[in-house]
């Protein structure tokens, strides 16, 4: 276990608010081990700002491990930093080198506000899980559960899409700022299983039709999302979420309207 | 104060049915007549939100994190358990009820447990109704594993990401009904008071993490299931936003606040590797299957690569000292046997304050036993997460691992329909201290979380309203709800403006972590205890005076929200120390040096078989203990011996 000490030149976004233009401001990281988290790197120049008696840079995170989906920010222009399949705060500071220059932004999307240096509101992902991103059974209302078998690799599928922890990284990473990434694994893992054939097709257009309505673009596919996917979730499913919308809509009585943000 | 636990009586497995035959109902047509607020959105807070706006009450719903997908149960990795014995192997649900109690080291009270056992197999089916993509064989059948030491294979998964795809599923619904209508959701939003009138619980304080904004909800009754304490420590496994606050600012309003000083600290956590580390990493427990613990025979060996230690000079601590179980013993055990050796100065890795506190665990037996392919289908992604971690692999040199705190058993009481001590207001989840005794099984927390939100909350919701009828109003501008609204204002006036501010909230709250976790952690003694007494409220005052929070309270500052847990954790600390120092018995996750027999937990029936709950008497450090007695009709209390 060598251990190197690291010192790193931090341009960070600062924005007061909402409303706030918004500006970079440079801070150093001083004494950074190489072992730290880079979310603890962070820590190490917060609180020296507090005792300062300056504003710590406002970020979110909460697991720190991986799963939660709460951090993220763009790390030198990409989503999550350097390491593949890796969130931020699993991200470590042996991928630094010391006297680097770090360059950190928050998700950048007309879907996601920022409401303070690199906070950003994600709350649209939660909206177009609401317009049907689930299947509608009755709390004590299901039957036996082995009685519909799943495939297994029906079953492996559908927890591939479902891997999805909705940080945004995808959509930050998107030239369109799309969010089909996200939209896509949610209908993909619940089209897949026997269980979600109910409401399939109605699903498909209102969580598009919801996606479209919190002012993300559309997908083109570049496969920026892919690569930027800290679980690796695969582009195929925005295929399929394509062919779950042509489906229902086909057989649409009639058109879906997009709910207001 | 009076504890009645209002279990039904008779035979055990028909109890859960009579109660709810005797109890009160409301009619379709008046629920919505009724708010119902639900603080926590993880496994038990998203179910009972979801269902109760489902059966048609008003609900709202509260998280502090940015989404209610986020709650901590996402984290959960080894699975849930349900006695659905579709591995017929003789499961039963009164064989998963016998292993809970005993796994509990008997300090859990029957009839609760029973009835988990009993909802187990309901959350399965209707988790996969949900759609919650758990493992399946190629048959198509739901897959089982064998978890934490059990002898059957009851254990549901879904890869290592159990907690996710069931936090996902409970999430899903409770979209459902947000976009229903029924369920209002304030998400960024933190409980920082209880409103009570009239001697019920009427609503809550909250508030706006994006605005500052504090502002009164009031409701017919509340619900917490805001998750547990392990943060006190400061390093756990838990998230980082994890807190006490919600049930804490409860005790102060009467809630009794039961058994603090059951936690329950986890032997296969990747070690701490330097004073700044902010939070520690869990490694599944099935890693202990294959793995072999242990550490240099001689000190002079800790700082020798594992490499170049010969065999005989390794000690293989488990295997010699419980030969039956091996490196397989119970959690507990594992841990404190990692903390005896690393206090002999037989620890290794980075020394961080003065100490080395990591032992190996091996798995170089198993790879030329079994070949590294095989090791990577069982291990694999464990063995990513450890190298992004650490920077090594564990295919080339043992993991290092040391314990972490990662559960907490203790927490609200409750009788058994998850009512507290204030009429009105409710626990579920880990927030309660209901089901799991001094000691909590593997695979159980997701199983407790969902039974609680799912099917026992809606149903003795229904049976409190039922019962009160109609509550008579309760105006924002009534003393009560001005009053709360005050005191908290007040309080976040008097964090941002401590007298003396040096330091972040962060600088007193891993030094309250350290007193804890060296003198409530693992092992305890009097003296510690009474040493721990005396240091937290020095260092509670020194806090208070010295915290220094920038900004303003009136926008988002995460440095204030970090304070006012850390002010709570103080109390809650406080507590967890005297409840430990009072328990003069070693039992499950509580080991007292001064009772043990060879080194094995020393449990004392005949005058600890009771529920510890604390009572607020309005001076921290002062509480009144009261004491629910557990009796045991069906399990028999043994002594657990893993020699």
């Amino acid at each position: 276990m060598s251990e190197e000490l690291l010192n790193l030149t931090l341009h960070v976004w600062r924005q007061d608010g909402p409303d706030d233009a918004g500006r970079f401001e440079t801070h150093q990281a001083k004494d950074i081990t190489t072992h730290m988290s880079f979310l603890e790197m962070l820590d190490v120049v917060n609180e020296l700002l507090i005792e300062n008696g300056k504003s710590p840079i406002a970020f979110d995170h909460d697991c720190r491990e991986g799963i939660c989906g709460t951090c993220g920010m763009v790390i030198n222009g990409v989503a999550h930093g350097p390491q593949k399949l890796t969130t931020t705060c699993q991200l470590h500071m042996r991928q630094f080198k010391n006297g680097d220059e770090i360059w950190l932004e928050p998700w950048r999307a007309s879907g996601f506000p920022v409401l303070k240096d690199l906070v950003v509101d994600r709350t649209a992902f939660d909206r177009i899980i609401q317009a049907g991103g689930y299947i509608s059974i009755r709390t004590g209302s299901a039957s036996e559960a082995n009685e519909l078998p799943v495939a297994k690799e029906i079953a492996d599928q559908a927890m591939d899409a479902a891997e999805c922890i909705g940080c945004g990284a995808c959509v930050a990473a998107c030239p369109n700022a799309s969010a089909s990434l996200f939209t896509a694994a949610k209908i993909s893992h619940l089209s897949l299983l026997p269980q979600g054939q109910a409401e399939r097709q109605d699903r498909a257009r209102k969580m598009v039709a919801q996606m479209d309505a919190e002012g993300f673009g559309g997908c083109t596919n570049h496969g920026e999302c892919e690569a930027a996917c800290p679980k690796g979730v695969s582009l195929r499913w925005i295929a399929r979420m394509n062919r779950e919308l042509v489906r229902a809509m086909v057989t649409a009585d009639a058109p879906i309207e997009s709910r207001k943000r | 104060m009076q504890l009645r636990s209002n279990e039904p009586t008779g035979p055990i497995e028909n109890r859960w049915e009579k109660h709810k035959e005797a109890n009160k109902l409301v009619s379709p047509a008046n629920r919505r007549k009724y708010t119902v607020i639900v603080v926590g959105s993880g496994l038990a807070g998203g179910a009972a939100a979801a269902s109760l706006g489902e059966m048609g009450y008003n609900v709202k719903c509260f998280c502090y994190q940015d989404s209610p997908r986020r709650a901590h149960s996402i984290a959960a990795q080894g699975g849930i358990n349900a006695a659905k014995n579709y591995q017929n192997d003789g499961d039963s649900v009164y064989r998963l009820f016998y292993d809970t109690v005993k796994g509990g080291d008997f300090r859990s009270r029957e009839s609760n447990v029973f009835r988990l056992a009993e909802l187990s197999v309901q959350i399965i089916d209707q988790a996969v109704a949900q759609g919650v993509p758990f493992a399946r064989e190629y048959g198509g059948l739901l897959g089982n594993r064998s978890f934490g030491g059990a002898q059957v294979s009851r254990t549901f998964y879904a890869r290592g990401q159990t907690g996710q795809q069931l936090l996902l599923g409970a999430y899903q619904a409770l979209s459902r009904q947000i976009e229903a209508g029924t369920v209002e959701m304030f998400s960024r939003t933190e409980m920082l008071d209880l409103i009570v009138h009239d001697g019920r619980a009427r609503g809550i304080v909250t508030r706006c993490m994006k605005t500052g904004k504090v502002s009164p909800h009031i409701a017919d009754m509340v619900i917490l299931c805001t998750g547990g304490y392990g943060n006190v420590f400061y390093l756990s496994t838990n998230a980082k936003g994890c807190n006490c606050t919600a049930a804490w600012r409860t005790h102060r309003h009467g809630a009794a606040f039961a058994n603090p000083c059951y936690t329950q600290i986890h032997p296969t956590c990747i070690p701490q590797a330097g004073t700044y580390q902010s939070k520690l990493t869990l490694m599944s427990e099935s890693l202990r299957n294959d793995g072999r613990v242990w550490v240099p025979r001689k000190k002079e060996d800790v700082t020798k690569r594992p490499e170049d230690i010969a065999e005989e000079d390794r000690y293989y601590y488990l295997e010699e000292r419980y030969p039956a179980f091996g490196n397989l013993v119970p959690r507990d055990v594992a841990s404190r046997n990692a903390l005896y050796v690393t206090n002999d100065g037989l620890g290794v890795g980075p020394e961080v304050d003065g100490e080395r506190r990591g032992v190996y665990l091996d798995f170089g037996d198993a790879i030329d036993r079994l070949g590294e392919q095989t090791i990577q289908e069982r291990y694999g992604n464990l063995f990513e997460m450890y190298e992004r971690i650490t920077n090594d692999s564990p295919y080339e040199t043992p993991m290092r691992i040391y314990p972490a705190t990662h559960y907490t058993m203790g927490g609200l009481w409750v009788d058994y329909n998850l009512e507290t001590t204030i009429p009105g207001l409710f626990a579920g989840g880990e927030a309660n201290f209901s089901d799991h005794g001094a000691n909590r099984l593997g695979a159980s927390a997701l199983m407790q979380g969902l039974a609680d939100g799912y099917f026992v909350l809606p149903f003795t919701v229904g049976n409190y309203l039922g019962e009160v009828r109609t509550l008579p109003p309760l105006a924002e501008d009534h003393a009560d709800v001005t009053g709360a609204v005050t005191a908290v204002e007040e309080r976040i006036q008097k964090l941002m403006n401590a007298p003396d501010p040096k330091h972040a909230p962060e600088h007193f709250h891993r030094m309250l972590g350290r007193i804890i976790w060296t003198k409530c952690g693992m092992s305890r003694n009097k003296e510690g205890l009474e040493k721990a007494l005396r240091d937290i409220p020095k260092l509670r005052d020194q806090f208070w005076r010295e915290v220094k929070i920038t900004g303003t309270g009136e926008e988002l500052n995460q440095t204030l929200e970090r304070a006012g847990r850390v002010a709570d954790f103080f109390e809650l600390g406080e507590l967890m120390c005297l409840d430990a120092l009072r328990r003069e018995e070693s039992c499950g996750g509580h080991f007292r040096e001064e009772h043990e027999e060879n080194g094995e937990a020393l449990r004392d029936d005949d005058n600890f078989s009771y529920v510890a709950a604390w009572e607020w008497t309005g001076t921290p450090g002062e509480p009144r203990l009261n004491k629910e007695p557990l009796t045991f009709e069906y399990v028999k209390p043994s002594k657990r011996s893993y020699k």
